[in-house]
């Protein structure tokens, strides 16, 4: 059955049909929607974890018992899943574990650039990268096969491009789900040093039979052309090197990006005059060609930054470009920004008007760092907010007003260790929970303080106020963010006291299905003096037109925010 | 067959990915090779957003570069304007002229460009402009600006008006069916 597919969904359906039976993800654009589209098959258990270690582990634990299991995660998860990853390469599996990790070149939604495959090499796991919904499908079902046949997990890389274009996509049926018998190896489970010194040359060995599989495998292939130039190639760069060169050059398309294959491109190079490799990121490919002794061009032509397509190889071999059209208009950016009615809005004034510093997080309120609020004066991963306002607080000996926000699900997946450490370690950091009762920025996932699970079902739920209580914190508070004085008057109060605290801003998304917006204010242009108050909170629905503030009524969701602000009672609530 | 190759760009929350699901339907039931690309997470949020589609016999690269588009679907005015450079100078511009403040403007750090259409149409390419917003208001729903255009779109892609209504049948829900039929149709009729 063919059907227009984005790569995640391909993804999806091909870790169904190859047996899954237990996913456990944590969401981090642009990998979330494989976890979304296999939460919708009733036949296999599908969570949302508290974060990427955690994820990881429990598909391990799935695999051990015999079952097909897999976790998705963007390419900053796998970090925090790095611990178990290593040495899973060490045990190995039982039911075949497949751990999809998405890259995100250009940074689309992401706090860097890195490169995942350096985490297959690193921790000697095979790593395949489809170039298309059609191979996510087929290599996401083929990876349950090689993780069983080799006894390793297997790494399914996609790049945002793979992972959310969508292509025609020819899928078929679900196969091999039963759970296999579990048998007790305390050599092959346990890694303690006696058994992993023992398993460390299993690893070895197994890297040298999947070298000789990649020779051979259908994930790579060679596609001849002309042979002036041969260009090695894998993921999307494929489509940007046969959209801009066609039968022009030959390639060798790589699917399995670890381990590469020597004889395969050795036979490919000595066919070839000049040999390119087109790779987005770093020279992985080029360093494994160079070692092999080959001349060979990559990061010299091509840059390491961002996200390529076809005009990059065009301008490389000086293909000819298209004849653009073109226009002298001083375009203005229109970044992202907190939606109209966003319940971050009101504690971000608050900061931002008695100029606290701010140690941000990751998650939808890292947009409070824009101006006009500018609130925030770090941003660096998940959790660090709240470890690192307390090594700053360390430093700053009280000489400033600090803070940190993190978001309900952040805190959940790494800043409640940090909190531990403020409580046991004593700073008076105040830590603001922004508890908007979902995983915004992802697109509006469920997590353990939402009282839902994956499928929308009601489930058990993290008590914010006893769990901040119970590592140790005395100072906690719930504030409404839709009521400015009060958040002024909490933080005013915890930046000085000598205790650690909590502030929690409890209100749910604005985007939320269940919150229903009220009716829209409006501006009395009369009693409106265009002072621009209100344009200090980066409303999207206020802006000014003939020197007065006007709100635009699709828009305002009716959060009464900016009509604390007026102090000329220009703005009002239509009736309601 | 050459690849025909269309851009939907607008602002975060106007609609274009279903646009885009629509669109991506229609093409596939016509038989051609079809990648449609956008991107989701932080640009949803109130930002610039583009999509693209790409349709004919085999497509490669799910995107599109400099002077590759033979459509744009803008919907909003200065967006038409940041992403022309995508069209061939032998393309066409279907325009929402709605505008839409992006934050510098709120803020004053930048001011909305007032002709930015006219300098559009100075470039050469075909530009067809409408209140899309308009239309859809009196359809029944500003959200469905998406399907005016969509509506709009149909004059040029030379795929029968009968197969458009069934994937906005396929495509809408149920309750929206009737709404956005009317859309298209007011988009499609509309006389510049």
């Amino acid at each position: 059955m063919k059907k227009l597919l984005i790569g995640n969904e391909a993804v999806s359906r091909g870790l169904y049909e190859g047996g899954i039976n237990v996913v456990s993800s944590y969401p981090g654009t642009p990998s979330t929607e494989i976890t979304e589209f296999l939460s919708k098959y009733d036949d296999i258990h599908s969570e949302w974890a508290p974060n990427e270690k955690v994820a990881l582990e429990v598909a391990f634990g799935a695999s051990l018992a015999g079952a097909r299991s897999a976790c998705a995660m963007k390419h900053v998860g796998l970090n925090v899943a790095a611990d178990p990853l290593f040495t899973l390469s060490y045990t190995g599996v039982t039911g075949g574990l497949v751990i999809c990790v998405a890259d995100d070149p250009a940074m689309h939604s992401s706090q860097n650039e890195q490169d995942s495959r350096h985490y297959a090499i690193a921790s000697k796991i095979p790593m395949l990268e489809p170039a298309d919904s059609q191979e996510c499908y087929r290599f996401a079902k083929e990876a349950f096969r090689i993780s069983e046949e080799f006894d390793t997990p297997v790494l399914l890389r996609l790049t945002t491009r793979i992972a959310h274009s969508q292509s025609i996509t020819d899928i078929g049926e679900r196969e091999n789900a039963e759970i296999k018998q579990y048998e007790k190896k305390p050599a092959k489970y346990i890694m303690m040093p006696a058994y992993a010194k023992a398993k460390h040359p299993v690893v070895e060995e197994r890297t040298k039979k999947l070298i000789a599989f990649s020779e051979i495998c259908d994930f790579n292939r060679i596609e001849m052309g002309g042979t002036d130039i041969g260009i090695i190639t894998a993921g999307d760069c494929y489509q940007y090197v046969k959209e801009a060169l066609g039968d022009s050059v030959s390639v060798l398309k790589l699917g399995m990006l670890n381990p590469l294959p020597e004889k395969l491109i050795r036979d490919f190079a000595a066919k070839v005059k000049r040999l390119v490799v087109v790779e987005e990121l770093d020279g992985i490919i080029e360093t494994h060609v160079r070692s092999l002794g080959l001349p060979v061009e990559g990061k010299s032509l091509f840059t390491p930054i961002g996200e390529y397509n076809q005009d990059t190889v065009r301008k490389v071999f000086r293909s000819a470009l298209n004849e653009k059209a073109d226009c002298e208009v001083n375009v203005p950016v229109r970044p992202p920004m907190m939606c109209a009615g966003c319940p971050h809005r009101g504690m971000f004034y608050a900061l931002s008007k008695n100029k606290i510093t701010v140690m941000g997080d990751i998650g939808c309120y890292t947009l409070g760092a824009q101006a006009p609020l500018t609130a925030l004066d770090s941003t660096l991963c998940m959790g660090a907010s709240v470890s690192g306002l307390h090594g700053f607080n360390l430093a700053d000996k009280g000489q400033r007003r600090t803070a940190c926000v993190i978001g309900d699900s952040t805190f959940i997946h790494s800043g409640i260790t940090g909190l531990i450490n403020v409580a046991y370690n004593s700073t008076s950091s105040t830590v603001i929970v922004l508890d908007n009762s979902i995983t915004g920025m992802t697109g509006h996932q469920q997590n353990p303080t939402t009282g839902y699970n994956i499928k929308g079902d009601p489930a058990s739920k993290v008590d914010l106020e006893a769990l901040c209580k119970a590592v140790g914190i005395k100072r906690i508070r719930v504030v409404d963010p839709y009521n400015i004085a009060e958040c002024e008057k909490a933080v005013l109060e915890e930046t000085a006291s000598d205790e650690a605290s909590v502030i929690i801003s409890r209100r749910p998304c604005v985007l939320l299905k269940s919150v229903k917006a009220k009716s829209p204010v409006k501006v009395d242009a009369d009693k409106c003096k265009g002072c621009k108050k209100c344009m200090t909170l980066g409303c999207p629905a206020i802006s000014i037109k003939n020197k007065k503030a006007v709100i635009d009524h699709t828009l305002c969701v009716g959060c009464d925010v900016c009509k604390q602000l007026c102090a000329f009672g220009a703005i009002e609530s239509e009736d309601r | 067959m050459k690849t025909t190759n269309l851009m939907i760009v607008g602002v975060g929350g106007q609609g274009t990915l279903l646009a885009s699901k629509l669109l991506g339907k229609l093409l596939v039931s016509e038989g051609y090779d079809v990648k449609v690309s956008e991107v989701h997470g932080m640009s949803q949020r109130g930002g610039s957003v583009v999509t693209y589609v790409r349709f004919g016999e085999k497509v490669y690269s799910p995107v599109i570069t400099e002077g590759e588009a033979d459509y744009i679907v803008s919907f909003e005015k200065i967006e038409a304007a940041r992403y022309l450079s995508c069209l061939s100078n032998k393309g066409k511009i279907i325009v929402n002229n709605q505008e839409i403040d992006p934050m510098p403007v709120i803020t004053g750090a930048a001011v909305y460009p007032t002709d930015v259409l006219e300098k559009v149409k100075e470039s050469g390419v075909f530009v067809d402009e409408m209140n899309a917003l308009d239309l859809a208001e009196s359809a029944g729903s500003a959200k469905a600006v998406n399907i005016v255009l969509m509506g709009r779109l149909a004059r040029y892609l030379g795929i029968g008006r009968e197969k458009w209504v069934k994937a906005i049948e396929e495509t809408v829900p149920a309750k929206t069916k009737e709404m956005n039929l009317k859309a298209f149709e007011l988009g499609y009729n509309y006389e510049m």
